[in-house]
């Protein structure tokens, strides 16, 4: 029950761009297409997943032990940095195919700030091992379930009629406006 | 001359957050109120002029293959600073901006400012450039934040603007402060429409 309670606060009520305005830019720059938005999606879950769970093993047998909790934020950036050259790495050897889909968007995650966030957040939340996976998985999936949404109503603004100013980054970002608007209708449903 | 170019081009004319729009996510999670957005763009100013001085300095030493993980330590290294100092001296600051703190790190435009300018720059250049870097992005998340405190609260840096009690205007738009822009969704809609008026100013 708990764990369920995790996942629907993570996807709707809390979403992680929506409300806890992680991962912007991604959100923003790869939401114009339907197809890349679910590439970039499954890039993030893939890396939010093993990051959260790397860093949190560090944080507590590590850090922890030896008081060194000031040095979170360097640490934390460097392991997520090395793991997504290595996933790209290992992902290429392994499964050329996932590596196609994926590829491109790899590099660009290091500077997601929903994974370092997320990251950070677990070891604030005071979440254990599991719960911390089951948290990380549903925040990501609530990503790719806004980016996907998003990418939807950007395809169809294409062909609408925009005043000239509000072209590109202005109309992207009121859309995404309404789109908070509409999840604040989330909350509520877990405390 | 050229040195206050290097100023003010990230004031104005490349603005990090109207113009090259770099930096959102602690543009719109942290000007739920002036003082708050004020706060979080004086830290990333702080963090971008060190860490632009020092990368510069240091540019010449690093491989080039290297190069940005070795900038990701200096910023990190610097962010820690500032979570630190915060923490010790404007704690009730440092409470409500929370994890974006840490966050700086993986803000693009300090990592962008460093792979832009202060690699290929001297000291003084670099330092003026993250300066100038800095001022744009406080005054913008400033600018945002008073905008949705004054619409969402009535108040401007804590201080009262319209009053409370609604009997003074008859508009019913003056009665109830809208809460919405204090909350996620008012973020995007006032960013929204205050880069369309940048825009529309910049290109005339």
């Amino acid at each position: 029950m708990e764990y369920i309670l995790i996942v629907i606060a993570a996807i709707f009520v809390n979403n992680v761009v929506l409300s806890k305005f992680l991962g912007i830019c991604p959100f923003l720059g790869v939401s114009s297409k339907i197809n890349t938005s679910i590439g970039m999606a499954g890039a993030v879950t893939f890396v939010m997943v093993i990051a959260t769970m790397v860093t949190f093993l560090l944080q507590r047998y590590i850090l922890d032990p030896l008081g060194a909790g000031f040095m979170q934020t360097i640490v934390f950036i460097l392991v997520i940095a090395s793991l997504v050259q290595m996933v790209e790495i290992i992902l290429k050897k392994i499964s050329p195919a996932l590596y196609q889909a994926l590829g491109i968007f790899l590099p660009l995650i290091t500077t997601n700030c929903a994974v370092l966030g997320i990251a950070i957040l677990v070891i604030k939340n005071n979440y254990n091992l599991l719960e911390g996976v089951v948290y990380a998985a549903a925040s990501a999936i609530g990503f790719g379930f806004a980016l996907v949404i998003m990418a939807g109503i950007r395809e169809q603004l294409e062909l609408a009629n925009i005043p000239k100013g509000m072209k590109g980054v202005p109309i992207a970002l009121l859309t995404a406006g309404i789109l908070a608007l509409a999840f604040m209708g989330f909350a509520g449903i877990v405390k | 001359m050229n040195r206050i170019a290097n100023l003010t081009r990230g004031i104005f004319r490349e603005n990090p957050t109207f113009v090259l729009v770099l930096g959102m996510c602690p543009t719109l999670a942290t000007t739920s109120s002036a003082i708050n957005g004020m706060g979080m763009g004086l830290a990333t100013m702080f963090v971008l002029l060190c860490s632009n001085a020092v990368i510069s300095l240091i540019a010449g030493f690093i491989p080039d293959k290297v190069r940005i993980p070795s900038y990701i330590v200096v910023i990190a290294t610097f962010v820690t600073i500032v979570d630190l100092l915060m923490q010790a001296y404007t704690q009730s600051l440092y409470e409500k901006l929370g994890i974006f703190i840490p966050l700086i790190v993986v803000n693009c435009i300090v990592l962008g400012r460093a792979e832009a300018f202060a690699n290929k720059n001297g000291v003084l250049d670099s330092a003026l450039d993250g300066l100038g870097m800095g001022i744009g992005f406080t005054l913008a998340l400033t600018i945002l934040g008073s905008i949705r405190e004054l619409l969402g609260n009535f108040t401007i840096f804590g201080l009262r603007v319209l009053p409370k009690d609604p009997s003074w205007s008859r508009a019913a738009f003056f009665h109830e402060p809208m809460l919405v822009f204090i909350l996620a969704p008012g973020a995007f809609i006032v960013l929204a429409y205050l880069i369309a008026i940048f825009n529309k100013i910049r290109k005339q």
